[in-house]
């Protein structure tokens, strides 16, 4: 069911990765996704796929709960594997059957692809299971502060995203429930050619549109009944400030890093 | 002191043609004079459309008047740079709890206020503690709000109000969207904030049984003031509250029913106990004749 | 017999750490012709109950049988049932998204593959049946009042032609005023065409004054099933479980134990004035 993506959601659990300061974690998922193209051996998978569980096991978040949100992104997983799969030339033709060719190198590719891209989307959603998103908010505006200078609303747009993010869950149920009641009326999502199906969609999306416009001007106007002008003047509940742990969390970064290029440099190409 | 004091607030919408052109003017206040001292409970019930929204957006300067003047804690609406002083002192909760939270925890959510405001954080802490508690949400204070139930949310949009200090609170039909025990629960935290917190409370409703304990009662219909009173003033004219598309609480319409009838009975019975002893009056009033 | 439940459980989320059993050995007949009331407080399962009656949802366990067939058969023509149980979500008026409200009313019978003539019939007629006057019939749905859009929204479901009709608190949002005027209007509907309905409500009030049966959920069982006067008898265990019985039901037990002697059995205000003008009737006579 549609409510079942969990990509993007808020899983409180109070752990250390919790309570870190959230530009470490930008800052941490930005070295991660960096990570990603500095290898390209199994060694290197090997330790950012148990970088990436020991970090998940650090923030109590249960590992169901993380690989649930694949299940949104699966085609696109799909895809990329098999696009890999069958276009990528090689030496060792296994198979050849017409315009299908499959090579050793393609399934290697393949393989190493769709690994890079589950790394990739769990580890990255992780920042968003641990993370509130006024925290997240919080956490870009800090690091971009420095591009407000070029007049670049930082605060607004941080802003934007934290509320994006508190209604996805919301929209989500309401896209359910829309689909449900025009089923109820005899709408037929699943069966018909690409086109009927695409037709079928507008029984949904303008409800689905009014009731987020609808839901926009309330919130609107809820925020500056309570007072909301923009950034200027603002203080805050949760200010950041760099804590011990936070060290910490930096110095493992180096150390990841470092074991990273150090195994796809020194240990044999598998 | 008067809380709110509005003086022939007159407001019109105009609606325009696709070229621009005037079509319509539509008053949905017209003429509206009402004041409400501060530390009271007043309820203004109204039908969909007379204009009772319409009011509320403006003690909260989201709509200014068309005419007249309107006064909030002694601050002109129409002043620009006091609107969010108006805002400050007159906190306004919506119909729907959802679309009213900001943030994806409880107390981040009751922060944003305070924040706006410019509070130093310590005292957003302070404050946050206060006004959850005072609502009976504290324990739930990291929480997530999608996980509440209706009437929880809606409490956790009253607490993010109480946070900004106002001294006045003004709900818009905060119970419409809810089951009846999540309406219960959000009349007893009003009528305790009321009480304990000696906030002055304007709760706007379609529901009658909500009203029975307010200090006083103004009806609106077709965004006007139609009546004023206190809930038993309000409540014995069952007639003309139901010309004006509404409704009386059960026990009050049937003592009404059955005074038509030619019981003894006194107008504006608004409670089971105060219609149980009027009854035993009848039983006893029978025996003496 | 238009719809039976044998033995129906439903669960959420089987083998996860949030599985709940939302209905547990639901048994339950709806003959033709009646109207029933559905209480529960949210989360007792009447959501869930529902929309297993039009196959939104698929029991766990058990079967629904509509007019002796299974619906949960495999050549169960699943379309027919939506058009024969028409189901009416809480704010119904946020599903409409035509251009006009009869090409809206349309939606639904067009679904069905009907020819153009009975479509536009059946959108009249239903329209006709809410009180909704041709004027309207070319304005946007989005422009109407919000007591129209619901009525325009309740003609989409029974332009279907439904036999039952289950409306999910219909009157959710509205003033007293409309309130009164959509049960009345369902009432109305229920009578003339003879179509069973089903509503689910919070308003302990509305469904003693409109329904011959209530069947009460709590916690996916069916806590009483019966007239209102037999359920309402039970307004002590009702409030246990969060609801409670219409308040002339409450004066009237208050009379009982003031030694006024009039029966507990009403659930409305006009069931209790005849029983109270009754009493003082007598109490007049003896004197």
């Amino acid at each position: 069911m549609i409510r079942d993506i969990t990509i993007g959601q808020y899983y409180p659990s109070g752990s250390i990765i919790h309570r870190l300061d959230p530009r470490v974690k930008l800052i941490g998922t930005i070295v991660y996704i960096v990570s990603m193209f500095l290898f390209d051996t199994f060694w290197g998978y090997l330790v950012t796929g148990l970088f990436l569980f020991g970090v998940i096991k650090a923030s109590k978040v249960p590992l169901k709960y993380i690989v649930k949100g694949l299940k949104s992104v699966i085609i696109l997983l799909l895809f990329t594997v098999s696009f890999n799969l069958f276009l990528t030339p090689g030496e060792h033709v296994l198979v050849h059957f017409g315009f299908i060719i499959i090579t050793t190198e393609g399934i290697r590719f393949a393989i190493f692809m769709g690994l890079r891209l589950v790394l990739l989307i769990l580890g990255s959603s992780l920042m968003t299971f641990t993370t509130t998103p006024n925290e997240l908010t919080d956490g870009i505006e800090r690091l971009l502060g420095f591009l407000k200078v070029l007049h670049v609303p930082v605060h607004e747009v941080a802003m934007m995203m934290s509320i994006a993010l508190r209604f996805i869950p919301i929209l989500l149920e309401e896209t359910d429930k829309i689909m449900k009641a025009q089923q109820a009326r005899g709408a037929d999502f699943e069966t018909g050619s690409l086109i009927k199906r695409a037709k079928a969609m507008v029984p949904i999306l303008v409800p689905l549109f009014i009731s987020a416009f609808r839901r926009a001007g309330d919130l609107a106007m809820a925020m500056e009944a309570r007072c909301y002008r923009g950034g200027k003047g603002r203080t805050k509940m949760k200010p950041l400030k760099y804590k011990p742990k936070d060290a910490v969390a930096f110095c493992v970064y180096v150390v990841y890093i470092v074991t990273i290029l150090g195994v796809d440099r020194y240990l044999p190409m598998i | 002191m008067r809380m709110i004091d509005a003086k022939n607030l007159v407001f019109e919408y105009i609606r325009r043609d696709e070229e621009g052109n005037v079509e319509a003017i539509n008053r949905a206040l017209d003429e509206v004079t009402l004041d409400v001292s501060e530390g009271d409970f007043v309820a203004i019930l109204g039908h969909n459309g007379s204009g009772k929204s319409t009011m509320a957006k403006h003690i909260n300067a989201i709509l200014i008047p068309s005419e007249g003047t309107l006064y909030v804690n002694g601050f002109d609406t129409k002043d620009e740079e006091k609107i969010w002083d108006i805002r400050q002192s007159a906190g306004m909760v919506f119909q729907n709890p959802d679309n009213q939270i900001i943030a994806t925890v409880v107390e981040e959510d009751v922060g944003f206020g305070p924040e706006n405001l410019g509070v130093p954080t310590e005292e957003i802490w302070q404050r946050v503690e206060e006004s959850l508690k005072a609502v009976g949400m504290y324990e739930y204070r990291s929480h997530s709000p999608n996980k509440l139930s209706g009437g929880q949310k809606q409490r956790v949009a009253i607490a993010g109000i109480m946070a900004m200090r106002p001294k006045c609170i003004i709900l818009d039909e905060p119970t419409a969207m809810l089951d009846p025990n999540g309406r219960k629960e959000v009349i007893k935290t009003i009528r305790d904030l009321n009480k304990k917190e000696k906030v002055t409370v304007l709760l706007i409703t379609h529901y009658m049984d909500e009203v029975i304990h307010a200090d006083k009662v103004i009806v609106m219909d077709s965004g006007k003031v139609v009546m004023q009173g206190t809930p038993r003033e309000i409540f014995s004219q069952v007639d003309k509250l139901k010309r004006y598309r509404l409704d009386v609480p059960q026990v009050t319409e049937l003592a009404y029913e059955l005074k038509k009838q030619g019981m003894p009975l006194p107008d504006g019975i608004l409670t089971r106990e105060e219609f149980v002893e009027a009854m035993m009056e009848v039983r006893n009033g029978a025996f003496t004749r | 017999m238009a719809l039976l439940l044998d033995n129906v459980s439903y669960v959420y989320g089987g083998g996860t750490a949030y599985e709940k059993q939302a209905l547990k050995n639901i048994n339950l007949e709806i003959p033709d012709g009646r109207f029933i009331g559905l209480i529960g407080h949210t989360g007792s399962g009447k959501s869930t109950l529902i929309q297993h009656l039009n196959g939104l949802m698929k029991p766990s366990n058990g079967t629904v049988y509509f007019n002796g067939a299974d619906i949960g058969a495999e050549n169960f023509h699943k379309k027919e049932l939506r058009s024969k149980v028409g189901l009416v979500f809480q704010y119904p008026e946020h599903q409409l998204f035509e251009t006009t409200v009869l090409k809206d009313v349309q939606f639904g019978p067009k679904n069905l593959d009907l020819p153009q003539l009975e479509v536009d019939l059946r959108a009249y007629d239903a329209l006709k049946m809410v009180g909704i006057t041709d004027d309207l019939y070319d304005a946007s749905p989005f422009e109407l009042s919000g007591g129209q859009k619901r009525r325009v929204a309740i003609a989409g479901v029974l332009a279907m032609k439904p036999e039952v009709l289950i409306l999910d608190e219909p009157t959710a949002g509205l003033d007293p005023m409309g309130r009164d005027e959509i049960l009345d209007q369902i009432e109305k509907i229920h009578k003339e065409r003879k179509i069973t309905v089903i509503l689910v409500s919070h308003s302990m009030e509305d469904v003693a004054k409109y329904v011959d049966r209530i069947i009460v959920m709590n916690k996916g069982e069916i806590a009483y099933d019966g007239t209102p006067k037999t359920v309402f008898s039970h307004y002590k265990e009702l409030e246990k479980i969060g609801l409670a019985a219409p308040s002339v039901t409450y004066v009237m037990h208050d009379l009982n134990q003031m030694r006024i002697p009039v029966s507990t059995d009403a659930t409305t205000v006009e069931e209790a004035k005849l029983e109270i003008l009754d009493w003082w009737q007598q109490e007049r006579i003896i004197r």
